[in-house]
């Protein structure tokens, strides 16, 4: 029984800890939620230079070629300091999806960039207030151009190149196809959008007849997709229990800090109990997500069932210790002054940027049925 | 990452699975169990397994072998047990002698102690309850008001305990008294070893809210015990019973019975607005919802199992185990109960879906979060011993006893 992270992979936590720690303090994040940079550079140039944007990204593409594990330590780091960088985009979402759907060209042409952080990427799929499905997309991709608008795309003003949930005209399930599009290119505009979340950037981009080439085959864009997300919930839930354990100590650091009625506010079991059950979701959360984060590397064959389980828990983990350390901060934890709202933000953000827990639960029970009628 | 065993976890393995082979049947699915028998004849039949089982060194198998364990290691234990779940084999009635007294007198006894009382443990032929909690307190175990007195190399006991699992078929007990009261709770108590047919112990059944009859009230009217019984020093009993329920949180967990795989089967054949149950949204989340705790707990004790595996001291994850599961069962239970209609209140082995698994475990439930530990009490645990908060405020911490309001 080996169900642990190697101590080289906990070395590399560490050490992206440890940066995170000198430049990402949330003092860092604050001045993205204050100012006006849509990201923090700095943070990101310092995550190119450790090697990490390139970890799983073959050596023939210019990257690490390391397994899914490594990914997973750095994901949990960046959102226990919830960075406001890119890497969700660009790494889990982007360069997950032309290793899954590109041709060997577009392979070559994107990645040693994506590795080397030259290029940002992004995956753009949401059109509107409901969930992306075949029923739901219309932007057109058709004779090599890319037609209509997506919405949130995230770091979608940040991003150099997009990764795009097209509409092909097949019919049902092949309605959809991937096709990869240049952002700087002609055709596109991009408008960013007010968020729960201003610590992560993103934007409206409208196609406009915009050049696109088509990745992989013609109607394979929703299975595709579906595998570039199950790979990106078990990374996705890694960044939340990052986040989800900060919020916790946060909770209890201040617990034993404030006083009321003449006792700390940690000695009241309305308030250790909420700490307790944080803990209690958390742990629940950290085993799904080692058992996700071994069937990606293993690239297993319950990764569906898996990757669900990682991301539903962290999910709930995360939603339960942000929203509860504001409650235990009481009047100032709801203050813009106070650092609660970064995990509180993040929390919500990172819950819809996948699909939210309903699709994700019901996509699981669907995955049950299937195995169990085999 | 893996799950695999290390070379000599293999050998091991190997070795549990050919003995199990020679002396069990194998299972054909995993839902095979024993006849259900009557206490006499189920308490034969498991007294027969243990046998077999100490004769073959895989029964207490992490205790030292001059007191007839097998010195293994925890990890041994583990793959013990999982190979053994796959057989049709006989459980119950000596998990708390095994998992809790007995391994508290290993802790604190004396060479005489073991000599005596661990090997007919191992070999089934004697088994222990626990007799700690009482009428004026079961988490404020420490409030208990059985005394006992010393008269030369004697002490007499006089009082009652309550809620005692097995009593009524054990042939020894771990016993917590009170033989200070001048001093704060704590502090006065003492711990003895004592022959549940000893002359003044009287043991009366309970009935339970599920019918069943499986703890007991234990009476005990100027018992006497000798000075020799006793575990540890006079006034040390806190610090004995401390090692028991340290035990006890690593015995209880798992809870077994229905879950998610059962509801789903359930949730097939019952119908909700004219439609297959398990088409309905509100159905289909809660399975989902109850797959990943289970998933998770199995995961929690996979991170606990590599801890052991490597010889480390295993993080403090296992606390959250029965605070999920004992929810979980009572939950569970109810709600495949509203997926039966009106019938769903029948409780009957014979007509009710599955054997009336879900109705039997939303009873048991309710015993399972209070039994080892409630869940206000876990979670003060976690709190406190995890976390770090403070403890609650105690009023009784520092008074002697025989001053507390009661
Ligand atoms: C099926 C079953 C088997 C059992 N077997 C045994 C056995 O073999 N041997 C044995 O010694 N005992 C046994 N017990 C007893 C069990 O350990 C106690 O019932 C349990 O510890 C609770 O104690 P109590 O019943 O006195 O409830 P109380 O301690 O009176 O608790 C009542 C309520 O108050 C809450 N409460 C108490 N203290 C606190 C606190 N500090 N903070 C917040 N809430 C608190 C509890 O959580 C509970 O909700 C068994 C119980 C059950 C149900």
């Amino acid at each position: 029984m080996n169900f642990d992270f190697s101590d080289d992979q906990k070395l590399l936590k560490e050490s992206v800890k440890k940066m995170l720690s000198d430049k990402c303090d949330l003092g860092r994040v604050r001045k993205v939620l204050d100012g006006d940079q849509p990201f923090a550079k700095d943070v990101w140039d310092a995550l190119v230079e450790m090697g990490v944007t390139g970890t799983a990204i073959p050596e023939e593409y210019g990257g690490l070629g390391l397994g899914a594990l490594e990914l997973c330590v750095v994901a949990e780091e960046l959102g226990r300091s919830a960075a406001p960088v890119p890497f969700s985009s660009s790494v889990y979402l982007a360069t997950e999806a032309l290793l899954v759907a590109g041709t060997e060209e577009q392979k070559q042409a994107w990645l040693p960039k994506l590795a080397s952080g030259e290029v940002i990427g992004t995956f753009a799929m949401a059109e509107g207030f409901t969930a992306a499905s075949p029923r739901t997309v219309e932007v057109a991709f058709n004779g090599g151009k890319l037609n209509g608008t997506k919405v949130a795309v995230p770091d979608g003003d940040i991003a150099d190149i997009a990764v795009v949930l097209a509409n092909t005209g097949g019919s049902g399930d092949k309605a959809l196809s991937l096709v990869v599009v240049d952002l700087k290119a002609s055709g596109v505009t991009i408008e960013p959008v007010k968020t729960i979340d201003p610590t992560r950037s993103h934007a409206n981009i409208t196609f406009k007849d915009a050049p696109a080439e088509l990745m992989g085959t013609e109607g394979e864009g929703w299975a595709n997709t579906g595998t570039v997300f199950d790979s990106a919930a078990v990374l996705m839930a890694f960044e939340q229990i990052g986040g989800a354990e900060a919020a916790m100590w946060m909770a209890r650091d201040y617990a034993l800090e404030r006083y009321a009625f003449g006792r700390l506010i940690g000695s009241y079991q309305a308030i250790k109990h909420k700490i307790a059950d944080m803990y209690v979701k958390l742990e629940l959360a950290r085993s799904n997500c080692y058992f996700g984060a071994m069937m990606l590397n293993d690239k297993g064959a319950e990764l569906p069932e898996a990757a669900a389980a990682a991301r539903i828990s962290a999910t709930e983990a995360y939603r339960y210790a942000a929203q509860e350390n504001i409650q235990v901060h009481g009047g100032i934890g709801y203050t813009w002054e106070a650092d609660t709202q970064f995990y509180f933000r993040r929390s919500k953000l990172l819950a819809l940027a996948l699909g939210s827990a309903l699709e994700w639960k019901d996509k699981l029970v669907a995955r049950l049925e299937t195995r169990n009628a085999a | 990452m893996d799950f695999n065993d290390t070379k000599e976890e293999a050998e091991y393995r190997a070795k549990v699975r050919a003995w199990l082979d020679q002396n069990a049947e194998r299972k054909k699915s995993s839902k095979d169990a024993l006849p259900s028998l009557g206490l006499e004849e189920a308490l034969e039949r498991a007294r027969k397994w243990q046998a077999t089982k100490a004769e073959g060194g895989f029964a207490c198998i992490t205790w030292p072998k001059e007191y007839g364990g097998q010195g293994g290691s925890s990890i041994h234990n583990v793959i013990y047990s999982q190979e053994e779940s796959k057989y049709l084999v006989p459980s119950g009635f000596y998990a708390i002698g095994l998992g809790m007294c007995v391994p508290t007198v290993l802790a604190w006894g004396t060479e005489e102690h073991k000599e005596r009382y661990v090997a007919p443990a191992i070999h089934g032929d004697e088994i222990w309850c626990q007799l700690f909690s009482e009428p004026a307190g079961g988490s404020d175990v420490a409030g208990l008001r059985t005394k006992a007195e010393k008269d030369g190399d004697e002490w007499v006991i006089n009082g009652q305990k309550v809620w005692t699992s097995g009593a009524h078929y054990c042939d020894y007990g771990i016993v917590v008294v009170r033989t200070d009261p001048n001093v704060p709770k704590h502090k006065g108590l003492t711990m003895f070893i004592i022959d549940m047919k000893s002359e003044g112990v009287e043991v009366r059944p309970i009935k339970q809210m599920s019918g069943e009859s499986e703890f007991n009230e234990v009476f005990f009217t100027n018992v006497r015990v000798p000075d020799s019984n006793r575990l540890g020093n006079p006034g040390d009993g806190w610090k004995v019973a401390l090692t028991t329920l340290m035990n006890e949180r690593l015995a209880v967990g798992g809870g077994g019975g229905a879950d998610w795989e059962e509801l789903m089967s359930l949730g097939r054949e019952s119908e909700l607005e004219q439609m297959a149950a398990m088409s309905n949204g509100a159905v289909r989340e809660r399975v989902a919802d109850w797959y990943v705790q289970t998933q998770g707990l199995k995961y929690t004790r996979f991170r606990t199992l590599t801890a052991l595996s490597k010889g480390q001291t295993p993080g403090p994850e296992s606390s959250i185990s029965k605070v999920v599961s004992a929810a979980k069962m009572q939950d569970l239970g109810s709600f495949a109960m509203d997926l039966q209609g009106q019938a769903g209140i029948i409780r009957d082995r014979e007509v009710s879906p599955q054997g009336a698994i879900f109705q039997n475990q939303w009873m048991g439930g309710a015993g399972y979060r209070i039994a080892g530990g409630t869940d206000e009490i876990l979670r003060n645990i976690v709190a406190e011993r995890v976390l770090g908060l403070p403890q609650d405020i105690r009023v009784d911490k520092d008074k002697p006893y025989n001053e507390l309001p009661k």
